[in-house]
């Protein structure tokens, strides 16, 4: 890749809403109309209505066939899509969006304001924890006419606009769900959205099939004339299908970080790692803090300062991701990049187990701790080996324990673990995607709460007041104390800021635009002949 | 065999082989409940976010806040009246899952089947036929380097070969998708993404195929029976295919009927590896997901196979070997 995305963001950062006609375009490729674009989708989704499943794979598939008001650039500027502007007002109260006048959903029937507010305030809070905990700031839902929406909050809350994404609130036809059960309606199983690609087949185990919507709201678009994404269920599979030109394209966890560099190295093939600032998925040890050692800030602090996570990044991840700093990812908002973890030093580590009161017994062992593999592919098992590696060269004895997803998801949910590994998407902005991990009003046996059990009244009130100021400053100021104290007290041993990689043959054109990458609608996406 | 003795055997069989398969059903009922996690836990741990409403809510809509026994006696009431339930997480019934997927495996499984046992008898015949030549060495070395070599490995090769390097066959799938290829032509396509995955499966028992029918009809070629159609002139043809093979195919048969049982669910690897969209696979990921009324639904389907097939294993005993009664 002789340019990186990055680069060439920050030459057109000055102009968001050019971004979006980027690289094909900026080469003087002209976009090509026909053509399907073959891709894999990994593991196969139950269903494909977001909202009623919102795991990766659908979020990527059905983020065709449903758009959001509005989507977000790599450095997380909204930009326009149902929604054709917005407005705030002044005291911050009312968010008013202005709706495209020519959408359409696939069943013919027009998109109007009664879609948007029934979305809001009714389907997604629902079916969708997120969303119910982020709608119900929502006083009053009005439709002023038939293409405005406004929407007003109980209190302002600055990091609202990040929930219009397609893949947090999808706009749903009201026409198909409205006195229903939502889990269970039949669009369900046929899904009905405004996106450039419409729902065509589904043969289980096999492919899914969309197919360009002709009455889509973009003249002359989508360019593809279909999307085929192939079930391919083992990972060596999906690389040769993508070595041996079977499919176009591959993303997420498609493809191990171990196979990118010989992917890399093929010189039909194109590897980006972004599209996922959006989510900034973070990566760390996850500890329980009801196990004895763990509750003790020095044993945390020296198994931190045991790890190489240098070593991770490249050795394991081949640079597919980089490691962390914080816990917040640099890609989202309110990074503080002049916080940063204390390096790598065993010595250090060595010299914390000791003012910590272990002391090593004969075989050199300081304490046993437990340690619960992630069961989703074989990067996870080779990283908790290196975990293991590293910790009893600093006299910590991890015993690995192996298991399934089913499992690992209840004994985390149940707090029957003493680590584990975790990712966790940050979804833009701390307050969506960090608070939940780190403040003890959020201590559940749920997974993805705060089931470390981490409690510091001191961090709950800087989250609180970042959650409820008005201006970006004042919350800006209040992360930035927060990630000094949290650097400090490692509540959760992060190790790296993740990425996935988007591997595709060349002439796929503009598949990474946007701060969600592979999540976009596509409308845009061409092939070169 | 006596005809008139069938029905009365067929219905003593059926009437022994419901209670079985009912007695599985209510075994698989509580193993499957038993596994830690349940399909709520896994939903809620692949999406990222949740909260207790969320997994309540699931668990109402799965039927999973009701009392053990009382899920189990609503399983085997809608299994009496032949209702496999309802797949919540996939919003679809879980016979129409199974029917969806059941003839890909079938299809994969047949396959195979009839490559591992035409095979494996006919190279089997010809090594005892050729005991201590090089030909019976040659089919000998065969047979035990794919009995011993692991079958994800064969599967890996295969590919390796006919896939990456000559690219003469698919590497995974069971169609060209998107290619718009209806009807008649459908055929050599399915075939050609067939071919790799069925050899992977079958080789392994034509190996076994093979190395039996060499063993029984070497012993059976010594028996006093062959020496007496030797000695009145019986050409060597006739004496090897209707004396020796015919008499050594009862322990094959045996073991076919057992493997036929196998194949249904030993496919989940190769099904996997080739991406083949068999029921092998939807039992395997309905596990991973906890999703309990599909993996009851599969063993269901699964458990009715085997006892088929050992029902016309016996039979085929008495078609082979008019010695051996039908009996209940």
């Amino acid at each position: 890749m002789s340019m990186t995305r990055r680069g060439l963001m920050a030459a057109t950062a000055a102009a968001p809403v050019l971004m979006c006609v980027a690289d094909a375009r900026a080469q003087g490729i002209a976009p090509r109309r026909g053509g399907t674009l073959t891709t894999i989708l990994q593991p196969e989704p139950p269903v494909l209505q977001i909202g009623v499943n919102n795991q990766g794979p659908t979020l990527i598939a059905a983020g065709k066939i449903f758009q959001g008001l509005i989507k977000f650039s790599p450095k997380l500027e909204p930009m326009p899509e149902l929604a054709e502007s917005w407005s705030l007002s002044d005291d911050k109260l009312t968010y008013t969006f202005k709706l495209r006048q020519n959408v359409k959903f696939h069943d013919g029937r027009p998109m109007t304001a009664e879609d948007v507010i029934f979305s809001v305030t009714k389907f997604h809070p629902e079916v969708a924890p997120r969303a119910r905990a982020i709608f119900s700031r929502i006083d009053k839902a009005e439709a002023p006419d038939a293409h405005t929406v406004a929407l007003t909050l109980k209190a302002p809350f600055e990091p609202f606009l990040l929930m219009f994404d397609v893949t947090a609130c999808a706009i749903v036809p009201k026409h198909l769900f409205d006195g229903q059960d939502f889990r269970t309606a039949p669009a369900v199983q046929r899904p009905i959205g405004t996106g450039p690609f419409k729902f065509a087949e589904w043969q289980r185990g096999n492919f899914i099939r969309l197919e360009r919507f002709e009455d889509y709201w973009k003249p002359g678009q989508p360019y593809l004339d279909a999307i085929i994404y192939r079930i391919v269920p083992d990972s060596q599979s999906r690389r040769l299908a993508l070595e041996t030109g079977q499919v176009m394209m591959t993303a997420a966890g498609d493809i191990e970080p171990f196979d990118v560099p010989a992917m890399r190295a093929r010189p039909n093939l194109e590897v980006w790692t972004d599209g996922w600032e959006y989510f900034s998925p973070l990566s760390w040890i996850e500890t329980n803090h009801r196990v004895p050692a763990l509750a003790d800030v020095r044993v945390r602090q020296a198994i931190s300062r045991a790890i190489n996570r240098d070593f991770i990044a490249q050795r394991l991840w081949f640079g597919v991701g980089k490691p962390a700093t914080n816990p917040i990812a640099s890609t989202t908002r309110f990074h503080d990049a002049n916080v940063k973890l204390p390096g790598f030093d065993p010595r250090a580590a060595a010299q914390l187990l000791d003012a910590a009161g272990l002391r090593a017994n004969a075989q050199g062992v300081r304490t046993t701790i437990k340690h619960l593999v992630l069961p989703y592919g074989e990067i996870w098992t080779r990283l908790s080996e290196y975990l293991r590696q590293s910790l009893r060269q600093v006299g910590i004895n991890l015993e690995l324990e192996s298991t399934d997803a089913g499992s690992w998801a209840r004994r985390i949910g149940a707090w029957e673990y003493e680590t584990s590994i975790n990712f966790v998407y940050q979804f833009g902005d701390p307050t969506l995607g960090v608070e939940r991990t780190y403040v003890s009003s959020n201590i559940q046996k749920v997974t993805f709460t705060n089931t470390g059990g981490y409690s510091n009244p001191r961090v709950d009130a800087l989250f609180a007041t970042a959650r409820e100021a008005q201006t970006a400053e004042e919350r800006r100021a209040a992360f930035s104390e927060v990630q000094k104290i949290l650097v400090e007290e490692v509540p959760q041993i992060w190790l790296m800021e993740m990425a996935f990689p988007t591997i595709h043959d060349k002439k796929v054109q503009n598949p990474v635009q946007l701060g969600t990458g592979v999540h976009a609608s596509y409308d845009d996406v061409f092939l070169t002949a | 065999m006596d005809p008139s003795l069938l029905p009365g055997f067929l219905l003593r069989r059926v009437a022994k082989a419901a209670i079985v398969v009912l007695a599985i059903v209510v075994c698989n009922f509580f193993l499957i409940h038993a596994a830690p996690g349940d399909p709520a836990s896994v939903i809620a741990g692949q999406s990222g976010a949740a909260d207790e409403r969320f997994i309540a809510q699931l668990r109402e809509q799965f039927g999973l806040d009701r009392p053990l026994l009382v899920q189990l006696w609503i399983y085997v009431k809608g299994v009496l009246t032949l209702d496999l339930g309802f797949s919540h997480r996939q919003q679809v019934g879980v016979a129409t899952l199974i029917l969806e997927r059941l003839p890909a495996t079938l299809l994969l499984t047949g396959a195979a089947f009839l490559f591992a046992v035409g095979l494996g008898v006919t190279l089997g015949a010809l090594a005892a036929g050729r005991v201590g030549r090089w030909a019976d060495s040659l089919i000998t070395v065969l047979a035990l380097t794919f009995y011993a070599t692991p079958i994800f490995w064969v599967g890996l090769m295969l590919v390796l070969v006919f896939s990456v390097w000559l690219e003469w066959l698919p590497s995974f799938g069971m169609m060209t998708v998107g290619a718009d290829i209806t009807g008649l032509a459908r055929v050599p396509d399915v075939a050609k993404h067939l071919l790799l995955p069925a050899l992977t499966l079958g080789l392994f028992y034509m190996a076994v195929y093979a190395r039996l029918t060499r063993a029984t009809m070497l012993e059976v070629a010594d028996q006093d029976f062959v020496k007496t159609a030797r000695a009145k002139g019986v050409p060597e043809g006739q004496v090897v295919r209707k004396h020796v093979l015919r008499n050594a195919l009862l322990p094959v048969i045996t073991f076919a009927g057992i493997q036929a049982g196998q194949l249904i669910g030993g496919s989940i690897l190769v099904e996997t590896v080739f991406a083949w969209p068999g029921i092998g696979r939807l039992a395997f990921e309905a596990l991973l997901a906890r999703d309990y009324p599909v993996l009851m639904g599969v063993f269901f389907v699964t458990s009715v196979m085997v006892v088929v097939f050992n029902l016309v294993t016996d039979l085929l005993y008495a078609v082979i070997d008019p010695r051996v009664e039908v009996s209940g």
